[in-house]
């Protein structure tokens, strides 16, 4: 692959990626986040692979592929077969000879495999019927489904990169910053900090070295989102970190992620590499005089590191200790540069905003941020639903709705008929609700 | 018994990998026992000559964060997720099971360190809890009799 060298040349690169992604072709996607492994995915996945190659009059005309997590890891490995669109759960490679026979190649359900709702004894076709994904708002996480994590090309074949490409050419610094405020886009990692103002106290700090960093640490108990993101869609998280990068000025990333997500570490390690390969990171980056590039460090257990000065310091490679809060780690962070940073999912939501603009993003959310960042906050945020609920998993919710819509509507209620005790959010930092 | 031990050329292999940064002193020690399976010391030892970093500073280093292990770890490590999710459905009783089957403490190796027991936070899994990881492969759904035949499997 040549380097990207321009905005131009990502446009014909989308515009001939996006052509081969005919939607009427027939594609068989299985889940291969690290919960659908834990059910065993990944032998379902080999079934599929030489079921359709080992079949002459299948091999070459169905697409294959492995996409990262759907949030409905309790009912995995799940398998969803196109143009169709048809969901299946729980699925075993045995089911997937017929799975090919009948659906594939007949375009037919195999209703044993489809989900049923257990109260209403209900079946439901498609993924987005399904009660559990049908009162979502997947933004961030849909896009999981339509790639492969580890394919550059997907992402660009799906509008990848474009933001980056929007805010590098005709963009200044401040006018990213001055969107990112307007967006009303506030910090997913728990402290909720308008992200807008944080990047601006950091472009306005001094520092001859500045840097942007990743908190993937996740630390909180009962959370994997963030897992999730980097398993499923790393390239959403890089591209917003590099206009982040742009428009503070640095021109150093860091990404600190927890050596318990292996999977992650390595669908982001390859990310980077592919990334750098375009010309996404590195030196002058998509032709223009920016240059950014990331590294990873691993984290290495300890609950505290995924507060901000902890982190810098295990950056550093010394003992997350905290230290005192008076001095702000956006102007004196890591080894005393200015440094900013942001959780996975406020990365992520980057470049949506940047694509799809501010006034689009402003009306998903809560409040109103016009004159007051703190006014509202804006956007989805995932969630993770877990404990004694009929529905588990990964879910996606415009900010302010209620925790009764997510628990009843998504969640599907408590199961057996018992009354709904207590909902523990943001982990052992949130509080506990009744 | 099993032993497992790094030689010192693949120390000096990992250091050089990472450019013999200090600030990369945790990725070089996350290396060093992906090989070895622990810290043995003189793998330390000789880390802190070619970083220059006292060697007191990477014992705390190697004692503060929960992935390290400066004891050799068993055959097989054995993670029971105590994390929120896991723990309502009932990891708290896995762990006990093994400690009780394999006599063997929460963060110790069993005498013929066949087994070494662990228990964590979330890894990330939670809507298939309760979790248990062997070896870095993770295991959902988690019963008692699954568990007592993965113990009946180490034992050989
Ligand atoms: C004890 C403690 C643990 C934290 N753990 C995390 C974490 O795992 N992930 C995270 O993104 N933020 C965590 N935070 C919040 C971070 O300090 C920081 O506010 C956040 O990463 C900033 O990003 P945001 O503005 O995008 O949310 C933690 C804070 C504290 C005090
Ligand atoms: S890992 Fe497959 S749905 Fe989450
Ligand atoms: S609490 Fe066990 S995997 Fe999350």
């Amino acid at each position: 692959m040549q380097t990207v060298k321009s905005a131009s040349e990502l446009g014909a690169l989308h515009t001939r990626l996006n052509a081969a992604r005919d939607p009427k072709r027939p594609l068989v996607t299985v889940c291969g986040g690290t919960g659908c492994q834990a059910s065993g995915c990944m032998k379902v996945a080999e079934a599929v692979r030489d079921t359709l190659g080992g079949d002459p009059k299948l091999a070459g005309k169905i697409d294959f592929r492995v996409t990262g997590c759907h949030g409905f890891c309790e009912r995995g490995p799940l398998v969803v077969v196109h143009p169709q669109g048809i969901f299946y759960q729980q699925v075993r490679p045995e089911d997937v000879d017929e799975i090919v026979r009948l659906s594939v190649v007949q375009g037919k359900p195999v209703e044993r495999l489809l989900y049923r709702d257990e109260v209403s004894g209900k079946t439901f076709t498609r993924e987005n019927e399904v009660p559990f994904y049908k009162n979502q708002q997947r933004l961030i996480f849909g896009m999981n489904g339509q790639i492969d994590p580890r394919s550059i090309d997907d992402y660009i074949a799906i509008g990848g990169y474009q933001a980056l490409a929007k805010v590098l050419t005709q963009m200044k610094p401040e006018q990213v910053i001055d969107q990112i405020k307007k967006s009303g886009l506030r910090g997913r990692g728990g402290g909720g900090f308008p992200t807008g103002i944080k990047w601006e106290t950091c472009r306005r700090a001094e520092g001859i070295r500045k840097f942007v960093i990743c908190n993937a640490d996740e630390g909180d108990p009962g959370a994997f989102m963030d897992r999730s993101l980097i398993e499923g869609n790393p390239h959403s998280v890089l591209e917003g970190m590099i206009i982040g990068a742009f428009a503070i000025g640095a021109r150093e990333g860091w990404v600190y992620i927890r050596k318990e997500y292996p999977l992650a570490c390595d669908v982001l390690r390859n990310a980077m590499a592919q990334a750098r390969e375009y010309g996404f990171l590195g030196k002058g980056i998509l032709g223009t005089a920016f240059d950014f590039d990331v590294r990873i460090r691993r984290g290495a257990g300890a609950f505290v590191c995924g507060e901000s000065t902890a982190l810098m310091a295990s950056l550093e490679g010394r003992v997350g200790e905290p230290r005192a809060k008076y001095v702000h780690t956006v102007e004196k962070g890591l080894w005393n540069f200015p440094s900013n940073l942001n959780n996975v999912e406020t990365w992520a939501n980057v470049p949506l905003i940047i694509n799809k603009g501010v006034e689009w993003y402003a009306r998903i959310g809560t409040g109103d941020v016009t004159g007051d960042a703190w006014g509202g906050s804006k956007g989805t945020k995932i969630f993770s639903l877990v404990g004694k609920i009929r529905n588990t998993g990964l879910v996606e919710v415009p900010m302010g709705i209620s925790l009764r819509q997510i628990i009843y509507d998504i969640g599907g209620g408590v199961p057996d008929g018992k009354r709904f005790k207590a909902v523990q959010t943001g982990g052992a930092v949130g509080g506990l609700h009744t | 018994m099993l032993q497992v031990t790094i030689p010192i050329e693949k120390v000096d292999g990992i250091i050089g990998a990472w450019g013999g940064r200090r600030e990369a002193l945790i990725d070089i020690l996350q290396d060093i026992q992906d090989v070895a399976r622990y810290l043995p010391r003189p793998a330390l030892e000789h880390l802190s000559k070619e970083l220059a970093v006292p060697l007191g500073e990477i014992y705390h280093i190697a004692t503060f964060y929960k992935a390290f292990s400066i004891e050799p770890k068993g055959k097989y490590v054995v993670q029971v997720c105590l994390g929120t999710a896991c723990h309502v459905r009932g990891g708290r009783l896995l762990a006990d099971r093994i400690s009780h089957d394999l006599a063997v403490k929460p963060g110790k190796t069993t005498g013929d360190r066949l087994v070494t027991l662990e228990t964590v936070g979330c890894v990330g899994a939670c809507a298939l809890g309760p979790i248990v990881t062997v070896n870095g492969e993770i295991s959902g759904k988690m019963t008692q009799p699954k568990l007592v035949s993965m113990m009946k499997k180490w034992r050989g």
